[in-house]
């Protein structure tokens, strides 16, 4: 037995392609001529839930993958086309029954009122383990994919300029305000508006539905929404952050913040730097879970780990590079790695797996048990929404709360 | 010689948003829940249909200032909800009304793109335009459009989107692990347009689907629409459920199809159609008058006496006579978000031609709406409307319907249990699905990409198979 204290984590995996390595694609386990099949995502997710994972996040893009922030980078070597994370999401909801979909949306072309009630639907065909994630997008060929915003070219270093921290900052603001009116259209309708009163002929109580009379500096939106408000009143709102602008949004607007911390002093930095722009933000009553984002080589010893890994980086013919931390060894490793980082103050994990077909069963067949072994994650769903296996109650409506007040 | 019996399409309209949709029933199920989808959708797909279709509506409907609360409100996402629905069904087509003015057509074709590849080729578009700045409200477009550009606009959108469906041709992905070549071109997906409503280039990011393209719908009616609707749609939403106008209909559009090099057999014409069934024709008919009161309730009556009015008419009884005073034409209407109200084009013709029948007939304001509203189009015993539905259809008046039942979710039950086997036994509705796609159901081909690339590849030849169905 471990004397360790049992922090009871929460685990979430990030389904990307074949995964995360850019030469996944060409180990014997990882099905590329499957990727825009429905049974390929299915099955992964599948097995997540065979692991009793909290969820499973859904990478999307509006443009084709590129090793290159600001442009596409015209190779062939790896994996480019990708399916919507929504309908994919959608898709694969009636085949599970306790594992939350996490779909990325891109706040910054897309409509909010569509968005709103994409993600509320995808609660009720989920009955209840619907969350987004939320991203923004700086790449101008992604906005001349939309045509009505031109963006200047941007890479990676000029986004840490002033001027390249001012344009991240609108983007962020944006994404903000977006997931405000998303939030306000999951509450736009309370809970009981449907009557269905045959007495006095009336379906609603139109006192019960809300304008939301939203006006922002990038758009307006009005409201109600056209979709009942979901299971879940709130589907989970998440963020990848790797600094304070976004930092400012996952205190601001998020259930889950995704960080990538590499070391447990990072990560006690980073969650003390979120819950200050959290008092900053008036948002104190909540305590938004922050999570370690890693990516993971894991096998039954160090050693194939690190030769699978080497053998990826020859095939991809340079060494895998991260904003995330990147795991290589034994799934015990891993459990003490997680523990250690959990301590510093992190709730969660969310693992991006090298190779899906490999390291996907690696994490709910060796992570997972030892993490059990540990008391340290659950032996079986405790809970029928998303929100419940987080440990988050049912937000009550705000619109509600201001009727009655 | 005879002519050969047609084959019948049918599908399934998922009970709308409007008053055809009975919710006081006590049989009638949520509107909302997966639940009433799944059992909707696999009716529908134990019947062998060709497809459900999905409405839309953008902005909760208005009266008076007021949202309008007497008719169903609120719906799904359609994307999501058909997304999900592939999941429980294996063969049904599953179309979807998806607005060009509201939407950008990056974001739309990479979403009927996916849904296409997530269902194994069944996906469809209905494609509509808005009008009305008061939807888009929601939006960050907003959105008022002329009514001449309602249309450029969506034959520009559905234009656009094709050119990003095709800029993929299916060749492309080899993902072959041993030369590490997963793309075998590096401009896949590649487009440029530049139009009046659009001005975008890049590269697609969902390779090609099943399909090709998803089965394009159209709705409107309008000589424009007629038009749109012949030179790029595979099938007509119609409302011409009636023989005669259901022929006119058929005849009129049919024959727009040569000048755009197209044959009779590339357009379908589907009207949507309502039905009641009893065990006799008589029951049916008391059924259908019981159905039309549920329909139109008092309440019902005079907010659909508004449209023509547009004037609160609260105040009247709705058992009562017709208002006296004339309707108000000035340009604002009371009546926000409905499609319906731009139908009376004449309201002071209509409310003197609406008085005149009411003081015949000793009609109250319910009677009124009742009788002059929609009747439901099939009427009948299972062997009477199969027999109507089979006889307009090899009259010309339609290739088949799109069923809209009043009932949520089990409208559907008795037509699947008791007409479509009738229709089967005559040999004019499919006793099992022939191929996996909805253009292998609906007899269409399937698109070639117009960019293609050289090169035989498991993807061309199945694109190679002309006419997939009779």
């Amino acid at each position: 037995m471990s004397s360790t204290p049992a922090f009871p984590l929460h685990l979430a995996v990030a389904l990307e392609g074949t995964g995360w390595h850019p030469a996944s694609w060409r180990e014997p386990v990882a099905r590329p001529r499957e990727l825009f099949t429905a049974g390929y995502w299915a099955d992964l997710v599948a097995e997540a839930e065979r692991g009793l994972l909290d969820f499973v996040t859904f990478e999307d893009g509006l443009g084709l993958q590129s090793s290159h922030y600001g442009e596409l980078d015209g190779r062939t070597d790896q994996v480019r086309g990708r399916l919507d994370a929504v309908l994919t999401a959608s898709r694969v909801a009636p085949l599970t029954r306790h594992i939350g979909l996490v779909p990325t949306v891109i706040a910054t072309h897309t409509e909010p009122f569509h968005i709103s009630k994409a993600i509320a639907t995808l609660d009720y065909v989920s009955t209840g383990r619907a969350g987004l994630r939320v991203q923004i997008s700086a790449r101008p060929h992604e906005a001349d994919h939309f045509g009505r915003r031109t963006f200047p070219p941007i890479n990676l270093d000029e986004l840490r300029t002033p001027a390249g921290q001012e344009r991240l900052t609108d983007l962020f603001d944006e994404a903000a305000d977006y997931v405000e009116v998303v939030r306000r259209l999951w509450d736009s309708w309370e809970d009981d508006a449907e009557i269905r009163d045959v007495a006095t002929g009336r379906f609603v109580d139109r006192d019960k539905l809300h304008y939301i009379d939203f006006e922002g500096r990038f758009f307006s939106v009005k409201g109600p929404s056209i979709t009942p408000r979901p299971p879940q009143g709130q589907p989970l709102v998440t963020a990848l952050a790797h600094q304070t602008i976004p930092y400012r949004l996952v205190a601001r607007q998020a259930d889950v913040g995704y960080v990538t911390p590499h070391d447990a002093e990072q990560a006690r930095a980073i969650v003390a730097e979120i819950r200050a722009e959290q008092v900053t933000a008036g948002r104190t009553g909540e305590l938004p879970h922050v999570f370690g984002d890693l990516v993971v080589f894991l096998d039954d010893d160090q050693a194939a780990a690190e030769d699978r890994r080497a053998r990826l980086d020859a095939l991809a013919g340079e060494p895998y590079t991260s904003d995330a931390r990147i795991f290589t060894g034994t799934p015990a490793q891993l459990a003490d790695v997680l523990q250690e980082l959990a301590a510093a103050g992190l709730s969660g994990f969310r693992l991006r797996p090298a190779v899906a077909g490999h390291d996907l069963p690696a994490i709910t067949r060796g992570l997972v048990p030892e993490l059990q072994r540990r008391g340290a994650f659950r032996t079986a769903y405790e809970a029928d929404t998303l929100r419940g296996l987080l440990g988050l109650p049912r937000p009550a409506n705000r619109y509600a709360a201001a009727a009655i007040a | 010689m005879s002519k050969p019996l047609k084959q019948i399409h049918l599908a399934a309209h998922f009970p709308g948003v409007n008053n055809t949709t009975v919710w006081s029933d006590p049989k009638a199920g949520s509107h909302i829940e997966f639940s009433s989808f799944v059992h909707f959708a696999q009716t529908a797909e134990r019947a062998k249909f060709d497809f459900l279709f999905l409405a839309e509506g953008l902005r909760l409907r208005e009266q008076n200032g007021k949202i309008y609360d007497l008719d169903v409100v609120g719906r799904p996402d359609t994307f999501t909800v058909l997304a999900a629905l592939a999941a429980v069904t294996e063969h049904l087509g599953l179309t979807g009304t998806i607005n060009s003015t509201f939407n950008e057509p990056y974001e739309v074709a990479r979403q009927f793109a996916s849904l296409d590849h997530l269902s194994g080729g069944r996906s469809a578009w209905n494609v509509v335009t808005s009008w009305d700045a008061f939807t888009g409200e929601n939006f960050r477009r907003g959105g008022f459009l002329p009514q001449e550009e309602r249309y450029s606009r969506a034959k520009e959108f559905l234009a656009t989107a094709n050119e990003l469906f095709d800029s993929w041709h299916g060749d492309e992905i080899l993902a072959d692990p041993a030369t590490g070549v997963f793309l075998k071109d590096a401009k896949a997906g590649s487009f440029v347009h530049s139009g009046q409503h659009f001005d975008i280039h890049g590269q697609f990011n969902v390779p090609r689907s099943p399909q090709g393209r998803p089965v394009i719908f159209q709705a409107g009616d309008s000589e424009e629409g007629r038009e749109f609707a012949a030179s790029s749609a595979d099938a007509i939403f119609s409302r011409h459920a009636t023989l005669e106008g259901g022929q006119a209909f058929y005849t009129d559009v049919k024959n727009r199809l040569a000048k755009y090099g197209r044959r009779h057999d590339e357009l379908l014409i589907l009207p949507a159609a309502s039905f009641i069934l009893a065990d006799t024709d008589e029951e049916a008919g008391e059924l259908a008058k019981e159905v039309r009161r549920q329909q139109v309730s008092g309440a019902t009556a005079l907010k659909h006496l508004e449209f023509v009015w547009n004037r609160d008419l609260s105040s009247y009884d709705p058992e009562g006579p017709l208002p006296d005073i004339d309707p108000d034409v000035s340009a604002d209407h009371i009546s926000k978000g409905r499609a319906q109200v731009r139908m009376y084009r004449d309201p002071l013709a209509t409310a003197r031609e609406w008085r005149e029948l009411a003081a015949a007939n000793n009609w109250s304001i319910r009677d009124l709406v009742i009788e002059t509203g929609n009747r439901q189009n099939f009427i009948g015993s299972p062997a009477t409307v199969a027999g109507t539905i089979n006889e307009y259809v090899q009259a010309d008046a339609s290739d088949g319907f799109i069923l809209v039942p009043h009932i949520t979710p089990s409208g559907l039950d008795d037509f699947a249990d008791k007409v479509v086997p009738l229709l089967q036994e005559q040999g004019v509705f499919r006793t099992d699905y022939e191929g996996p796609t909805l253009r292998h159901h609906l007899g269409l081909a399937l698109p070639h990409s117009r960019l293609r690339s050289s090169g035989g590849t498991p993807m061309d030849d199945l694109r190679g198979e002309e006419r997939v169905a009779s």
